[in-house]
């Protein structure tokens, strides 16, 4: 059969205009990638050849590692307490399925409405009260606040597909609440967990805007440092950082990837000897 | 179910919904509370809002650039979801890449990209005077161009994840039908696709608004002072001036304007859907 000439011109077009978009997304981060190896001092395409002399500055400038440290830690701990909050709460939710417990998990949901500005506004003055400006208490507190709405997507995205009665077969075989939840509900709900902290750890790692609120010296966070260095003059350094990051969530990205056509590829071999 | 059954549940989400209600809700609702009490009690500071040209100036600027930028986001947003709903497997594989690379890459490197790539002695400037394109270095950063660029940047996956998954569920053979019944390919898609896609494309323009409304980073960065919406004229009021009653009402109006915008959208769609989807 003959293709109708225009439908063959609109794929053309729709496929020019998705890779021209798809382009304007990735082409910035690129170009990111050469402008850190660049022998200047100031950021530019390399001139003569290359340097590493960026992401030597980075390795070995007290404020860069420091500020990582502060982040790694803050990230951590907010993920570990936004893990158990947001994945107890899913849980509860779901488990108890009325009209009042559909309203808290949309409750739960309010950070990530709330204009980042305006949080950070109400926890300043509120962490003054409390005395935890400036620390670490204060930024795991609020980042938890901040990541615990995506736990609860992303696990309760995994209870809607986790079968009902296999926690009330584990009940009538004696299992206690704990037990049903730590062997029998947790284990297939973990890639709603990982994926629930995985964007924990990212938020919290990412996040600026209540840094630049409630805290000043003693904790100073990466993206704080970032800020300060776009803002100053545009310090190169921030290119070999933008480059490892750039690397690090190509690598998440491709192990995500390559789990899932795994687990597909599983899935589909048990179909084929008919096991599933 | 057994009461003291549900009991056990509620404990378990009580104790996520005490800590958001005291430390989140609380602080919010004292902003709402300093914005009719500082410095005087009454609804002075609002009346800013009415009297202040500088306030009018900012709230134009802010629409303006939320809605050009929502409207070119959803546009070039549903073409690549359109496009990845047409292509073999593979390549529908790299584009999802694309987006997602994006999604998850630090909101603060992207701004960064932006700025190092259309600053007056940036990438861009500097790579068109070396072929001799241009003689002067074109303004492309602190000016709304710049900040539009970088929010679109930020936007465009919230804005195809959504159209996608939307996408993914339109039977083709509608189209088909269509087809065969005499309808020619644009009428095809304006009367069949366009109307069928109409819930994904509502989804991803509200997110897109809604966000855009609130974005204080990218703005900030790519605006440098030129460009001042309202996230970062709240910073600006409360780091520089220390007007808390400034600051709060208008942090109050934009946290309103964000739950209007909601409620409007909510009579259409079913918003949980909209922001589960992610």
């Amino acid at each position: 059969m003959k293709k109708d000439p225009r439908v063959v011109f609109g794929r053309c077009v729709t496929l020019g205009l998705a890779w021209t978009v798809l382009a304007f997304l990735v082409l910035p981060m690129a170009i990111v990638v050469p402008v850190s190896f660049t022998d200047q001092y100031y950021l530019s395409l390399p001139k003569e050849g290359l340097s590493l002399q960026h992401y030597q500055a980075f390795f070995e400038k007290e404020i860069w590692l420091a500020a990582t440290l502060d982040s790694v830690i803050i990230a951590t701990f907010s993920t570990i307490f936004a893990l158990i909050l947001g994945t107890l709460c899913a849980i509860g939710c779901w488990r108890l399925a009325s009209n009042a417990s559909e309203a808290v998990r949309t409750f739960m949901l309010t950070p990530i409405i709330v204009p980042t500005i305006v949080q950070a506004l109400a926890m300043y003055r509120f962490w003054i009260d409390l005395g935890i400006m400036d620390t670490y208490i204060g930024m795991i507190l609020a980042h938890t606040l901040i990541a615990v709405p995506y736990v609860v997507i992303t696990v309760s995205a995994s209870l809607a597909n986790f079968d009902v009665r296999l926690e009330q077969a584990a009940r009538n075989l004696g299992a206690s609440t704990q037990q049903t939840i730590r062997w029998v509900i947790m284990p297939s709900i973990m890639p709603g967990i990982l994926s629930g902290a995985l964007f924990a750890f990212t938020i919290s790692f990412d996040e600026i805007v209540v840094a630049l609120f409630i805290t000043s010296r003693k904790v100073y966070t990466l993206p704080k440092r970032i800020w300060d260095g776009i803002q100053d003059h545009l310090d190169p350094t921030i290119a070999s950082i933008a480059t490892m990051l750039i690397a690090v969530t190509l690598a998440l990205l491709l192990t995500e990837l390559w789990m899932r056509q795994r687990r597909q590829a599983r899935l589909t071999a048990r179909v084929d000897t008919g096991e599933g | 179910m057994h009461a003291s059954l549900r009991r056990i549940y509620w404990w378990l989400i009580a104790p996520a919904v005490l800590l958001m209600l005291v430390f989140y809700i609380y602080p919010l609702v004292q902003v709402l509370w300093i914005s009719v009490t500082d410095p005087v009690p009454g609804l002075g500071n609002y009346m800013e809002l009415i009297e202040r040209p500088l306030i009018h100036r900012i709230w134009m600027t802010t629409l303006r650039v939320c809605v050009i930028t929502t409207a070119v986001t959803v546009i070039a947003g549903y073409a690549v979801a359109y496009a990845m709903c047409h292509v073999g497997d593979r390549h529908r594989t790299w584009m999802m890449f694309c987006v997602l690379l994006t999604f998850w890459l630090s909101v603060l490197i992207r701004a960064f990209a932006w700025v190092m790539l259309l600053r007056t002695e940036g990438i861009v400037n500097s790579g068109l005077q070396e072929l001799g394109l241009i003689d002067e270095p074109l303004r492309l950063v602190r000016n709304e161009f710049g900040v539009i660029v970088g929010m679109v940047h930020f936007m465009l996956p919230l804005a195809v994840l959504p159209i996608y998954s939307n996408m993914t569920g339109i039977d083709t053979r509608l189209i088909s039908a269509a087809r065969g019944l005499g309808a020619s390919p644009i009428g095809a898609f304006t009367n069949i696709y366009l109307p069928l896609s109409k819930p994904g494309l509502i989804a991803a323009t509200i997110l897109v608004f809604v966000f855009s409304l609130g974005f204080f980073i990218t703005p900030a960065l790519l605006g440098g002072g030129k460009v001042v919406m309202i996230s970062e004229y709240i910073q600006v009021s409360f780091e520089e001036t220390l007007r808390w009653g400034q600051a709060t009402m208008l942090s109050s109006t934009l946290l309103f304007s964000v739950l209007l915008s909601l409620a409007l959208v909510a009579r259409f769609v079913d918003l949980k859907k909209v922001f589960g989807a992610r």
